[in-house]
């Protein structure tokens, strides 16, 4: 049954020609048409628009009378402090949480897979999941209510003559306040893949292990991690094509508290500098060399995983 | 004929349900007893990882529902409960801007929800099969935009060319499909077991109604996650809003939220307190709990199916 295409088992007889398969599949290609259509008009269709990063647009002549500049708008983001700023803001941010965000779900997860009782389990992965379904701004509002000037820490704080402490609106302490958020909000529900992959781990691994004299931890180094490793490499891909886009929404929200300067990121100049202060183009050169640079990030990283001998996101 | 014959056994014994994850009752004997300063310091780490996520909500929840008298004595937010009031709730129910926004919320998630769903099953189950009719370049159309976005600018210039801007439409259509999403369904679709949906079709069923009526109902708890990953997608979007919206009367209840709790404008009606009216805490909090109760109700009936429906799909692929 060896055909053309490649695929190891074909649902159905490749060979046939087009018309014959196209009669066959018309229901199912019909089916997907809709969300076709609308990735074609919502997805595809801008990044056609991105044609205004090299014109002087206007939106009062629109795209086909706005005069070409070639790649002038390019250099003039690529001279602008402001940019290199928010670049720089958004790698740091990157940075400190690769570090202090990525262990903790992998460390969370195999917590609780090592609790022997599979209710109070399941319980813990309820509760942790939660905040993850909860909106930026409500988490935001939710640190206020608690480490705001008027929350609950400088309330009890005053109330036992101590000095309240300024959290919500230090553009010093602010990387730390991001990244809790951050924690608070995604942690919990960052454990669920690994919780997947450490369940798919044969148990007779760890008894053979503890058969032969490895002790809780050697068995943690030896059997554990390794079960997690590509779980861990996948993520990693992921988090690294996206080292560009960093709490986009918790930036916009706390931007007045704590000024541009500690809260300006790549998408944050785009919007700020594109709709807020109308010079389009420029925003959509600054926002098309984030979306290109992403888009060699993850490509990279996802050859060096290969490189490495693991799947990564997509084969081949 | 060759087709069923052929194909349906190794489809088949593809489609057996996933493995159940290994359920310990009891430690094995090969586990030895961790000792009590290792089962103590799991049991703190745990308990503050708990503490951590329900603390926070139990004192707004509680502050919310508490009088102005027990809000007064507390010095602001109330660990202990106090007298309990509503008249926070009552307040910001009987209309005005909180009201309005609500029902903003509910409508754009309501139809969001429903039409996402739509599109989205349609999508993943006309993609189930591996091998029929441009399968691949419409899985290719939807995988790329995984990997590059067009960007805020030109997104919003489509919308606004589109007339969109100030309209129900702009919050739903350009957050419509999630492609991670489709694939996760997809994923769940192409593991029932072939020979069903065979025996279907040899049976009259039309590709609709092998959906509707076979695939579907064996597909409730992948559903309903997606479902909610959806519903809590449009309830909680804050900036579609704030790019699309220019009519603070068309304002969703994210939006509303952040401008009477981070932004400091006062609650309607906060100002009034000789009235007996509802303290200013009181109506932040229950704006805060307005945000948050739509997605308490709907969690605990889908929350148990999380790994099952999200694992299969990012397995499968």
């Amino acid at each position: 049954m060896s055909t053309g295409t490649e695929r190891k088992a074909p649902a159905l007889r490749p060979k046939a020609n087009l018309r014959l398969r196209f009669n066959r599949d018309r229901s199912l290609v019909f089916m997907a048409l809709p969300a076709v259509i609308l990735l074609a008009v919502f997805a595809y269709l801008p990044m056609l628009g991105n044609v205004v990063a090299f014109q002087d647009y206007s939106p009062y002549v629109g795209i086909p009378d706005s005069p070409w500049v070639g790649m002038d708008n390019f250099a003039r983001v690529l001279a602008d402090p402001d940019f290199w700023l928010a670049v720089k803001n958004t790698l740091v941010i990157t940075a400190f949480q690769l570090v202090f965000f990525f262990p903790i779900p992998i460390a969370l997860a195999m917590l609780l897979n090592s609790l022997v009782n599979p209710r109070l389990r399941a319980a813990i992965q309820a509760v942790v999941y939660l905040p993850h379904f909860f909106s930026w701004v409500l988490v935001v509002s939710v640190f206020q209510q608690i480490f705001g000037g008027a929350g609950l820490l400088n309330q009890s704080l005053r109330a036992n003559g101590w000095q309240a402490v300024d959290i919500m609106t230090n553009p010093d302490t602010f990387l730390f306040l991001l990244t809790s958020q951050a924690v608070w909000k995604d942690a919990g529900w960052g454990i669920i893949v690994f919780l997947a992959a450490l369940s798919a781990i044969d148990p007779a691994q760890y008894e053979a292990a503890a058969v032969d004299g490895a002790g809780r931890w050697k068995r943690m180094w030896h059997v554990t991690l390794p079960g997690l490793r590509s779980v861990i490499v996948l993520l990693l891909i992921l988090r690294l094509g996206d080292s560009l886009t960093v709490g986009f929404e918790q930036m916009i929200l706390q931007r007045d508290a704590v000024g541009a300067e500690a809260s300006e990121v790549l998408d944050t100049f785009v919007y700020y500098t594109g709709v807020q202060n109308g010079d389009w183009s420029y925003a959509a050169a600054a926002g098309l060399i984030k979306g290109l640079v992403s888009l060699a990030l993850i490509l990279t990283a996802n050859k060096v995983a290969h490189i490495f001998g693991e799947s990564g996101v997509y084969s081949k | 004929m060759s087709t069923l014959t052929n194909k349906a056994p190794t489809r088949a014994s593809a489609a057996k349900p996933p493995r159940q994850p290994r359920t310990k009752p009891e430690r094995p004997i090969w586990d030895e007893e961790p000792g009590a300063a290792a089962k103590a310091g799991k049991i703190v780490v745990l308990a503050v990882v708990v503490l951590a996520v329900l603390g926070p909500l139990y004192t707004i929840v509680l502050t919310s529902i508490s009088s102005q008298a027990t809000i007064t004595q507390a010095g602001g937010l109330v660990l202990v409960p106090g007298e309990i009031s509503f008249a926070a709730y009552q307040q910001i129910l009987s209309g005005g801007v909180v009201t309005r926004a609500v029902l903003v919320s509910v409508g754009v998630t309501a139809t969001g929800t429903a039409l996402s769903m739509v599109v989205s099953i349609l999508c993943a189950y006309g993609l189930s099969r591996p091998g029929s009719f441009a399968h691949t370049p419409i899985l290719f159309t939807l995988l790329i935009t995984m990997f590059f976005s067009a960007g805020i600018i030109p997104a919003y210039l489509l919308v606004s060319g589109l007339g969109l801007i100030n309209t129900y439409w702009a919050l739903i259509l350009p957050s419509c499909i999630s492609v991670f999403n489709i694939i996760i369904l997809r994923g769940f679709f192409m593991g029932i077991d072939r020979g069903i949906l065979d025996s279907a079709r040899i049976d009259g069923a039309s590709e609709w109604r092998t959906l509707t009526q076979i695939v579907l109902p064996m597909s409730k708890a992948v559903t309903a996650v997606i479902a909610l990953f959806y519903g809590v997608g449009y309830w909680n979007a804050f900036f579609n809003a704030i790019l699309y919206i220019n009519d603070s009367s068309m304002n969703p209840l994210q939006v509303v939220l952040r401008s009477y709790v981070l932004q400091g404008v006062s609650v309607p009606g906060q100002v009034d307190v000789g009235t007996g009216a509802a303290a200013g805490p009181a109506l932040q909090m229950a704006v805060i709990v307005l945000a948050m109760i739509p997605i308490l109700i709907v969690y605990p009936f889908v929350q148990k199916h999380f790994t099952k429906g999200v694992m299969i799909g990012a397995v499968k692929g």
